[in-house]
């Protein structure tokens, strides 16, 4: 894990170390790769880790074994997941029990072990590596390339793979409007939200006035349902420094910030670690592999506000003020942190330009649709077979993620919205999965691209309660600050909570029409001005459903408490009277052992008896 | 007291005194005493020269400063997108029926602190529940309620007796 300190003077030496490295790589026989991104960890793998590590040094075998620790594959639903080299075998579901057949009959006797193999529950396949499973087969990976597959504590992993190969190149070989240039060519937009080109930012915070000028990497990752920019930080932590570095000499800038959300702490650990490494070997601070360029980074830790996703109000918060946002017309790129020149990219995007140096800008083109390039990251989750983080090439098609990779919607139920965008985005029905990925096309169906969630939903999902669930996620994290969108949300949340209570009144899509309307016009960021979004997108698409909650009282998708009845499955009912006894207003009846029944003029549809029946004889009706 | 002084000199020497590492400087003494008591903020915001009212401003703006001290346990229970789909907003409503705590909260007894937060990020274990840094998968009403009703009571969390 630990790096020897050694300071490299100059792009030849940074050559001549990675050969080094990968000379005694070439070395070790056997390699166990166990994943403790935040999925794998939760179920348990930093132990199983420590298992395979008291197994590797109570064995007598003559054979180097390397158990490394590495970041998310993607695949969170099948984990834990351990990959053994040779032979790249992918293991998923481990458990603490395994770990002893694993080692004696892969890691010693370089044998299979079936059992702990994928099988691809459609076609019944059996996948020995990644390869071989369709969840990673229409995937192409640039940003996660490395995820999985190095550990994220280790410089030498990075430097074994190529990494800061693109900074050498750019110190040496490139002046700062070649690479803008580049990254002009590869057409990188902006993998935050907005898709603004990266090269323009660059190169109006390039052109500023006034000095010094601050680079910004925003990992305040807050859209729920969405993890992609913690998987990279957590599992690729200095492709994130080296396209900060890049960007750093392309704009002129020497200090750097990158902010990372409260909740991420292992982001922020893996992290520190990086800059300290590459510090201590000359790849960050002052003259750069021996050249005149110097630049530092620093980490934040973000305090836990949603807002501060927002350039203006994260930049609030570095200077250790209150996350609020500011008018727009004053460019960040002029007028940014401490009112200085400042560029901000997403995590995503800074991962994005070592590949783009690497190879050029024109390979990264050639990826993608005609305005969106390169590939996109997603958090693929909610009511999905196979949930995971997943990067597509731009242009796939929503139907091939959600089908494909995703392997279709959970328990056989049918597929019902796609949600994309988080808080500011929308939920593109089923009639629209052919459209693909790309930032203008979801766009113009009321959705956005968005960070990277993407949220699958079935049949049982109210789309006026997902509605709701936002405005009132937006209205919690709204700053207060500007008028609109302080009173304007909680206007939008007042009439969207009585519809869901069977108190909508006819003209209530009217009004929240005016007021989306409203909060898009006048709103001062981002936060306000796309709020009503999840709003309007599920009006456009499931009208009817709103209909139904406001003429007739009643949620088709039986998830609106009191808009849809209970009632008694008299075949699977056993007549034990639990719900009877529990029943607060004494309506249901029935004798021991027979079927009961629910009076329906005296329940209040408060669902206590489907919470209590053990024999899931309560219907929704 | 002297404790107290050091541990705010410490703290700001850490950031070379600069005001706009506040938030870092406050998560600091947040991990030091387990929240923000009055007497470090007034000592913090003397050292730097800046007003009280803006720490509060601080303190009271990001959700992850508190007020109050803490409970012997932290529980967090994710109510991110994939988890309300879910079921984590009943869970929520369970556990505050039971426990008698609102989010953002502590339990009478001080046995645990409640939090919801907009998503961990691991939405393939949802609905998510934190306890003590424990990441519980797929928990249901009852799963989560007897997790609770099942925490070690007993020990005073040290970050208590810290001022």
């Amino acid at each position: 894990m630990t790096t020897v300190a050694k300071r490299l003077a100059n792009p030849r030496n940074l050559d001549e170390y990675r050969e080094a490295v990968r000379a005694r790589r070439g070395a070790i026989a056997r390699t166990v790769r166990v994943c403790i991104g935040t999925g794998c960890a939760a179920k348990g793998s930093r132990r199983i880790y420590e298992l395979f590590q008291e197994a590797a040094a109570e064995s007598a075998a003559d054979v180097e074994i390397v158990n490394k620790c590495v970041g998310c594959h993607g695949f969170c639903e099948r984990g834990p997941i351990v990959v053994i080299e040779p032979g790249d075998i992918f293991y998923q579901r481990v458990e603490e029990p395994d770990v002893a057949e694993i080692f004696r009959e892969t890691v010693l006797g370089g044998r299979v072990v079936e059992r702990l193999l994928y099988t691809d529950p459609a076609t019944g396949a059996v996948a020995n590596t990644e390869a071989d499973i369709p969840f990673y087969q229409a995937q192409q990976r640039i940003v996660l390339a490395a995820n999985g597959l190095i550990d994220p504590r280790s410089i030498d992993d990075y430097l074994a793979i190529g990494g800061y190969a693109a900074l050498a190149k750019v110190l040496t070989t490139m002046q700062p409007e070649e690479i803008i240039a580049q990254v002009e060519k590869a057409g990188l937009r902006g993998r935050g939200g907005g898709g603004f080109l990266a090269a323009r930012k660059w190169r109006s915070c390039r052109q500023a006035h006034g000095s010094p000028k601050y680079v910004i990497c925003n990992g305040d990752e807050g859209d729920p349902g969405a993890f992609m920019d913690r998987s990279i930080m957590e599992g690729n932590p200095h492709s994130v420094l080296e396209g900060m570095i890049i960007g750093a000499f392309a704009i002129g800038s020497d200090q750097g910030y990158i902010y990372v959300r409260n909740e991420y702490p292992l982001a922020v650990e893996h992290l520190k670690i990086a800059i300290g490494q590459a510090r201590e070997m000359g790849l960050l601070g002052e003259q750069i592999l021996g050249t005149p360029f110097s630049f530092d980074i620093k980490i934040t830790r973000g305090g836990g506000a949603f807002v501060c996703g927002e350039s203006t109000a994260l930049m609030a918060s570095l200077e250790g003020r209150a996350g609020e946002p500011r008018a727009k017309y004053v460019h960040t790129v002029e007028h940014g942190l401490w009112d200085k020149p400042t560029n901000l990219n997403n995590v995503e995007t800074w991962a994005n330009v070592p590949a783009i140096i690497n190879r050029g800008g024109d390979w990264f083109a050639g990826i993608g649709t005609a305005r969106s390039k390169g590939t996109k990251v997603f958090s693929l989750v909610g009511n999905v077979v196979n949930t995971g983080l997943v990067e597509v090439p731009m242009g796939i098609t929503l139907r091939r993620i959600v089908e494909e990779i995703g392997g279709g919607v959970q328990g056989g139920k049918a597929f019902k919205a796609v949600q994309t965008g988080g808080p500011s985005g929308g939920c593109i029905p089923a009639e629209h999965l052919d459209t693909r990925v790309d930032f203008d096309e979801l766009t113009a169906l009321g959705s956005m691209m968005g960070s990277g969630g993407m949220i699958v939903m079935d049949e049982n999902t109210c789309m006026v309660n997902v509605a709701k669930y936002f405005l009132g996620f937006l209205k919690d994290e709204s700053c207060g600050k500007c008028t609109p969108c302080r009173e304007g949300i909680s206007q939008m949340l007042y009439i969207l909570d009585r519809i869901t209570h069977g108190d909508g009144e006819t003209g209530d899509l009217d009004r929240l029409a005016v007021l989306a309307d409203l909060l898009e016009g006048t709103s001062l960021c981002a936060l306000g001005k796309t709020s009503a979004n999840p709003v309007l997108s599920t009006i456009r698409y499931f009208r009817q459903e709103y209909q139904e909650h406001i003429l007739n009282h009643r949620c088709p998708a039986e998830v609106c408490k009191g808009l849809f009845l209970y009632d008694i499955d008299a075949e699977a009912c056993k007549g034990c009277g639990i719900c009877k006894k529990n029943c607060p207003v004494d309506a249901i009846s029935g004798e021991r052992r027979q079927a009961h029944e629910i009076d329906q003029a005296v329940c209040t549809k408060c669902g206590t008896c489907l919470e209590k029946c053990p024999f899931s004889a309560i219907l929704k009706v | 007291m002297a404790d107290s002084d050091q541990l705010i000199e410490d703290i700001v020497t850490r950031y070379d005194g600069d005001v706009g590492m506040l938030i870092p400087m406050m998560q600091d003494v947040q991990a030091e005493c387990g929240y923000l008591p009055p007497e470090q903020l007034r000592r913090l915001a003397q050292r730097l020269q800046v007003p009280l009212t803006r720490l509060y401003g601080v303190a009271t703006f990001y959700s992850s400063f508190r007020l109050a001290p803490k409970g012997q346990h932290e529980v967090t229970l994710c109510m991110g997108t994939v988890c309300h789909l879910k079921g984590a907003a009943a869970i929520m409503a369970a556990i505050r029926e039971e426990f008698r705590v609102e989010p953002g909260g502590t339990t009478a007894d001080r046995l645990f602190s409640l939090q919801g937060v907009n998503c961990v990020g691991a939405c393939a274990l949802a609905p998510v529940m934190i306890v003590d840094g424990k990441y519980y998968d797929g928990v249901n009403r009852d799963s989560a309620l007897d997790l609770l009703r099942n925490l070690p009571a007993g020990e005073t969390a040290e970050s208590e007796v810290a001022s």
